[in-house]
């Protein structure tokens, strides 16, 4: 069994009115430091293995879990380890 | 004319849809549930606003990747109308029938009021009952009705005259004011704004029902050029 984890971030250039605001209330609260916020996904998928796993994983991505229109992703796979 | 109106789980807007195509313009209509549905024996397809799926991943997303929009897309290979309006654009733009993408509104607010609309194409089977450049009142009801495109994209946009409806007074962000869309086909269109909501006088405006009424009239003029 293998844990993906997908990163999902908007593209740079297209607009993130959500992340402009995290980024606003920040400065609200004196976190006068934070000059942008961009807000993005993360998912965790438990998958089995097998040949052309990666390939299955950007085929997912492309599919179904970013829009490649607005979004860009990567992804991490690794060993599950049962303790 | 037979209508087909696509009900998705979280759709909300069906049965103004329905009603509108079966009361107001009087034509045959029938709630289509997603599942286990034959798209085959009509010659329009109704997308509905709502919260498909509860607008889980992204909103449209899911609904997307149902059989039903397979069906859809030989509907639309054929040429045949298919309307989506609010979520259904969402789900249009998802499942690749149109270009682009709707994104959160600019000011993050959901947003529910009329708006003016210019008729920017009246060329198409779904506008030849308005004029070019009139302006149109229909409600808008959506949170994520950002219509964004790259700039290869809106050039095409542009050069195929696909943007149909664009905004007055831009409520959400959208780049070029953009409210509607159609392929370059010209029988697919998507569009945030809710024709099916001003359809009779005391709804505020029923400048929507010509829409609807176009749709008709394109689709008798060629069924009887292709029949006779």
């Amino acid at each position: 069994m293998r844990k993906v984890t997908v990163f999902i971030t908007l593209k740079q250039g297209v607009l993130d009115p959500q992340g402009k605001q995290i980024q606003e209330s920040l400065n609200v609260l004196g976190f006068n430091e934070v000059q942008q916020a961009r807000v993005g996904k993360y998912m965790e998928l438990q998958v089995e293995d097998g040949p052309n796993l990666e390939e299955r994983v950007r085929e997912m991505c492309d599919k179904l879990l970013a829009n490649p229109v607005i979004e860009d992703y990567h992804f991490d796979v690794e060993e599950v380890v049962h303790s | 004319m037979k209508f087909a109106v696509i009900v998705f789980p979280g759709s909300n807007c069906d049965r103004d849809m329905y009603h509108a195509a079966k009361e107001v313009l009087g034509e045959e209509a029938d709630l289509v549930w997603y599942q286990n549905s034959n798209l085959e024996n009509y010659d329009g397809i109704l997308l509905p606003g709502g919260f498909s799926y509860g607008d889980y991943l992204r909103s449209g997303a899911i609904a997307a990747t149902s059989d039903v929009m397979e069906q859809v897309k030989v509907h639309a290979r054929e040429g045949k109308p298919v309307l989506g309006v609010c979520n259904g654009f969402q789900i249009l733009t998802e499942s690749g029938l149109l270009p682009g993408a709707l994104m959160r509104n600019k000011k993050l607010s959901f947003m529910c009021h009329q708006e003016e609309l210019i008729v920017e194409n009246n060329e198409t089977m779904f506008t030849t009952g308005y004029k070019k450049g009139e302006v149109v009142r229909y409600p808008i009801a959506h949170g994520e009705g950002n219509y964004y495109c790259d700039q290869e994209t809106l050039k095409e946009l542009k050069a195929n005259n696909q943007i149909v409806f664009t905004y007055q007074n831009n409520p959400n962000g959208s780049v070029e004011n953009i409210a509607g869309i159609i392929n370059k086909e010209g029988n697919v269109l998507g569009m945030m704004p809710h024709p099916e909501r001003a359809v009779e006088k005391v709804l505020g405006s029923d400048d929507g029902l010509i829409l609807f009424q176009s749709i008709v009239k394109n689709w008798r003029e060629s069924y009887y050029v292709t029949n006779a």
